[in-house]
């Protein structure tokens, strides 16, 4: 009975404090991840304060975050829009990932760690917030640009990515040999093509199961079939999340609208509950001896990940100024950053400061990239950027476009 | 003559369409998937970037239309009577009598036997614009004419029995 009450008033207290660093976040202008992070890290193991009772409710309440997280992100995308998408945008996706997961891969093996952690921080550095990603372009009224449609695919072919890159660290994490590894990596392939194909041609059957009139029972069933898919992925080693991932895409029409609006405020919840876990777990004694180079290491790939936002917006023939504000929005990592970090720390299997680094390395991209992206709109920048077109101009194109 | 919209997909979000007009502004609408939609106008000097991102609730949007729409209609009718001094616009009933009740604009034969023209139907507060020789006409329709003095009294004639000079 006493850890009941104990369990309600620290659940309470903590989600408490998060309603009102998310009202902080909202006013100063921040996406409120920084601050989830900062608020696990203060009431974790070698924290102000240690929370007891409640570990297991963060616990579950993290996983349950991390399905949530990705459900709605297949919701976000119809079946056709991803795989329409991966045509046009195949090259800004290699581009993508050559500028920004070898860096993180490259960093780990510098650093000692080994070929598993080498490969958990090249997903790291490599996929970008579409969450703060999304927001950003709507607090900047860009939505309307002509370089956003090349910001998104290039979220888009990462997303996709993730249906694959999950299973593959999921195979790796587990410590399952190499054929055993590439077995459970086929299946997850044909197992994410088989429901794409599915989604693209019968997503309206499956959707027409769901009825979107009744909102409890359309809850209730979306909710019930995720997590039943999830759990069922995570059996046959495929992850969770890519589960969560692919009944969001199967879902479609009026179903997924409706499903959105439904399952928002839940995510927004147990989203939260999954950066205060990682958090958590996260002892901050371990930040100090990992912020140098996690901060080089955030400097090189918002370097990259600019560079990929430029090139690929010099591919679909955007001006210099679109260029620039297509590469700077790119740059905040967040929420899968630190879902594959989870996943890492779940596994115990990877140098125990990994989590460490993460944590540090989102906090950093995540409060200097929304401000970063707020750079092409200064008037500063604007004059550079005529006085470097004024210079191309003067001297007789010395590199063809 | 038809302007050249450009469609684009927003994954995530909706779409967008968008066009340059003759004076070399771009300007379009995003179109949210969850029904919000804004009014964007780009920089003229960075044709990328939007200078204004106007949101628009479903009333806005109709009455926006309804503006643009209407006062087109206006102002090709004025801009008709400004060009050519000795051409006037009529709005002529068909009365529940008239022999074209329930037959096609064709067969009326009103712009070869009276020079004028008819440019627009007004049906139940509707318009319809430049209507085809296929049009049917229905008692209480209202014809727009275009034509001279003597066209036009020639076509609310034909409409009232069919005969331009009985």
């Amino acid at each position: 009975m006493h850890e009941t009450t104990t369990l309600l008033v620290e659940v309470g207290a903590l989600l408490f404090l998060l309603g009102l660093l998310g009202r902080l976040s909202r006013r100063i202008g921040l996406s409120p991840i920084p601050l989830y992070l900062l608020a696990g890290l203060a009431f974790g193991h070698g924290g102000i304060v240690e929370l007891n009772a409640s570990e297991e409710f963060f616990a579950v309440g993290a996983e349950i975050g991390v399905i949530l997280l990705l459900v709605m992100l297949g919701l976000e995308y119809s079946a056709s829009e991803l795989v329409g998408n991966l045509r046009a945008s195949a090259p800004a996706g290699l581009i993508d990932v050559l500028l920004n997961a070898l860096p993180g891969a490259a960093f780990a093996l510098l650093l000692g760690w080994g070929w598993v952690s080498a490969v958990v921080l090249a997903g790291i550095t490599w996929i970008s917030s579409s969450g703060v990603i999304a927001k950003v372009l709507a607090d900047l009224g860009r939505l309307g640009n002509r370089e956003t449609p090349v910001v998104l695919s290039v979220l888009v072919i990462e997303d996709l990515a993730m249906a694959f890159y999950l299973p593959l660290v999921t195979a790796l994490l587990a410590g399952v040999g190499l054929a055993k590894g590439g077995l459970g990596l086929g299946v997850a392939v044909l197992t994410v093509i088989a429901v794409l194909v599915v989604a693209v041609r019968y997503g309206k059957v499956i959707s027409r199961f769901m009825s979107a009139d009744d909102a409890e029972a359309l809850l209730l069933g979306v909710l019930g079939l995720t997590l039943l898919v999830a759990g069922l992925a995570a059996k046959l080693q495929v992850s969770a999340a890519v589960g969560a991932f692919l009944v969001g895409i199967a879902l479609s029409g009026p179903v997924a609208h409706h499903a959105t609006q439904l399952l928002t405020p839940l995510r927004d919840l147990f989203a939260a509950v999954f950066f205060v876990f990682f958090g958590l777990v996260t002892d901050p004694r371990d930040i100090p001896p990992v912020l140098l180079p996690a901060l080089l290491l955030a400097v090189v790939t918002m370097g990259t990940k600019t560079l990929t936002g430029y090139l690929a917006a010099r591919r679909a023939g955007i001006a210099e100024p679109g260029r620039w504000r297509a590469g700077l929005a790119l740059v905040p990592r967040g929420e899968f950053s630190i879902v594959i970090a989870g996943l890492a720390v779940a596994a115990g299997s990877v140098e125990p400061q990994l989590a460490a680094l993460a944590t540090a390395y989102v906090l950093i991209t995540v409060v200097t990239g929304p401000m970063l992206a707020r750079l092409p709109d200064l008037n500063w920048f604007k004059q550079w950027l005529r006085g470097r077109a004024r210079a191309q101009r003067a001297s007789p194109a010395p590199v063809a476009e | 003559m038809r302007v050249r919209v450009e469609q684009t997909a927003l994954p995530g979000i909706g779409v967008r369409h968008d066009m340059v007009t003759e004076s070399g502004r771009r300007l379009g609408v995003v179109s949210h998937r969850n029904g919000r939609r804004d009014l964007v106008l780009y920089d003229p000097d960075d044709p990328d970037a939007c200078a204004a991102d106007i949101p628009l609730t479903d009333d806005e949007a109709e009455a926006l239309a309804d503006i643009l729409g209407a006062s087109l209609m206006l102002g090709q009718l004025s801009g008709l009577r400004e060009q050519a001094a000795g051409l006037l616009t009529e709005q002529v009933a068909i009365p529940a009598s008239s022999p074209y009740v329930n037959r096609q604009l064709g067969d009326t034969k009103a712009r070869t036997r009276t020079g004028a023209s008819i440019v627009a139907v007004l049906r139940d507060g509707e318009v319809n614009v430049s209507p085809a020789p296929s049009f049917r006409f229905a008692a209480g329709d209202v014809v727009v004419v275009v034509g001279t003095r003597h066209g036009l009294d020639a076509v609310t004639a034909i409409f009232a029995d069919g005969d331009p000079d009985g």
